[in-house]
């Protein structure tokens, strides 16, 4: 019973908060009920029996968001709201609704028929932690390392990007050095 | 699930509850007094004997100030921010074992309200949830100074959440466990089990990441007094800048519980003295916050970074790698 209420309540949360992130003008309104979304979210795989996956749920979805509040800092005075331009109203309604709809029948098709079947059924006595770890490095082992190259090329790309004068550090200089360092950029 | 265990973790919620609330307000005391002895004043000595009825002082103020919400802040966000920090301090600490268990009347009890065992995964995630609140404060407050503050949050959290999470993976290699119940147990063979002495590393790295993500000082530049006022409590007044408060004690404690559980034996092996240990060790890395406020400067924000990513970053991976190689041959 305990974990049929807490289901719908949770259900509810969220999808009230993601209504919100869609709907609202307010940036800041947006952001924290994205972030609050992400955080209820976690709270089906901790139903679940899942604690590992719902601990990295907030983990992993809490840093992200933390980076778009920073992004929304730098673009919007995030206090005003933002004047968005507005198509038409039943297009966006026809089209997200049919999305939705599209999505539940593509998950729930399989599970009518019943030809989900758990390729490696969950091992009594074996923690959650240790599971993940064993389909991880086994079945999944090629999509993991990829992933992780892509992180690699991604990260690469970031410092050649943002990286300009890398070798300086305001920290190790002195006060000279970098009023020197600020004309130099002034004349230049 | 029946009613006996859910009547348990409600007592064990509100008893938790209390006494971390409670002991933010003697935590300000004990604050002022340190403080107060090593720059050679008295600190609060009026009301009460020693001072000790200053905290309900303050208290009553905080409880009757008026609550101010300005003009032009964004009212919602503004209005919760406070509760967020209070809040998930509490939440993170329903993962954390504050005492071994003990048996009352015929009755055991585990003083832990949920044992996950992914324990130190979910005490870590809910506490960096915990920056939502002065990022939000900040952010909402329609204040220059506090917008200052809330950047910097953000700049403090992604950077020190890499910190603790790398640090604390060479220890959690060595148990094979998540669970600070594991933990514990993994070193109940006295003090030359703890694992400071194999991951000395670690300990330290962890150690600065916890003064990062409670900001107390020498990365206390979310709320620096001199330099952003208040931060993004600026705008707060009343009851709304004490969930702040209460908020930002508890993670003190709960951190300085985190810390000996993980690296310094926790409460050993169960017995009376191994608990009295704990509460020892605890009330030691509390004083440690408190030592380091009077006695360092604060460090500047791009300090910060340069500490984190060039510093503390490299040596975290180095720690984990030679770990790995240890264990591996």
């Amino acid at each position: 019973m305990f974990e049929a209420i807490a289901f719908y309540l949770f259900a509810f949360l969220t999808i009230a908060m993601f209504f919100i992130t869609v709907t609202t003008s307010q940036a800041l309104y947006a952001l924290t009920a994205l972030a609050a979304g992400m955080i209820f979210i976690s709270a089906f795989f901790f139903i679940l029996g899942a604690d590992f996956l719902g601990a990295v749920q907030i983990i992993v979805y809490t840093g992200a968001v933390m980076a778009l509040y920073a992004f929304g800092m730098m673009f919007f005075d995030t206090t005003r709201d933002v004047k968005e331009k507005k198509g038409n109203k039943y297009i966006i309604v026809g089209l997200s609704t049919l999305a939705a709809i599209l999505v539940v029948v593509i998950v729930a098709v399989p599970m009518v028929s019943q030809n989900v079947v758990a390729l490696y059924p969950a091992i009594d006595g074996v923690g959650n932690t240790q599971e993940v770890g064993l389909v991880l490095f086994t079945k999944y082992l090629v999509p993991f390392e990829v992933a992780a190259i892509m992180l690699l090329v991604a990260m690469i790309a970031g410092i050649v990007l943002a990286g300009k004068k890398m070798d300086l550090s305001i920290t190790l200089m002195n006060d000279a050095a970098i009023e020197e360092e600020k004309n130099k950029k002034v004349l230049s | 699930m029946d009613t006996a265990y859910l009547i348990e973790t409600i007592i064990k919620v509100v008893v938790i509850l209390l006494i971390f609330s409670a002991l933010a307000g003697i935590g300000t005391y004990f604050e002022r007094k340190i403080l107060a002895f090593m720059q050679r004043r008295l600190g609060p000595m009026y009301v009460g004997p020693y001072g000790l009825l200053q905290v309900a002082a303050d208290g009553i103020k905080l409880f009757t100030k008026e609550d101010i919400i300005p003009t032009n802040v964004v009212g919602p966000i503004f209005k919760i921010a406070p509760v967020i920090t209070a809040a998930t301090a509490f939440i993170a600490a329903a993962a954390i074992p504050f005492f071994p268990q003990f048996t009352i009347f015929g009755y055991t009890v585990h003083p832990i309200v949920a044992d996950l065992n992914i324990g130190i995964l979910y005490i870590l995630g809910v506490m960096a949830v915990g920056l939502f609140g002065p990022l939000l404060g900040g952010m909402a407050s329609a204040n220059k100074f506090s917008l200052l503050s809330a950047a910097r949050t953000a700049a403090v959290f992604i950077s020190y959440e890499v910190v603790s999470g790398l640090s604390i993976l060479a220890p959690i290699m060595m148990v094979g466990s998540l669970s600070l119940i594991d933990f514990n147990n993994y070193q109940t063979g006295g003090i030359s089990h703890w694992i400071i002495w194999s991951q000395p590393v670690a300990f330290v790295l962890f150690w600065i990441a916890a003064f990062a993500e409670t900001g107390r000082t020498p990365f206390h530049l979310i709320a620096n007094d001199h330099e952003i006022i208040d931060g993004f409590g600026t705008e707060y007044s009343g009851m709304r800048w004490g969930l702040f408060f209460i908020g930002e004690y508890a993670n003190m404690f709960f951190i300085s519980f985190v810390i000996p559980l993980i690296f310094l034996g926790g409460y050993g092996d169960g017995s009376l003295l191994g608990a009295l240990g704990l509460i020892g060790k605890v009330a030691f890395f509390f004083f440690f916050f408190l030592w380091t406020r009077a006695a360092w400067p604060d460090v500047r924000p791009d300090q910060l970074m340069w500490l984190c990513w060039k510093v503390l970053m490299p040596l975290a991976v180095i720690n984990v790698v030679i770990t790995g190689l240890v264990m591996m041959f």
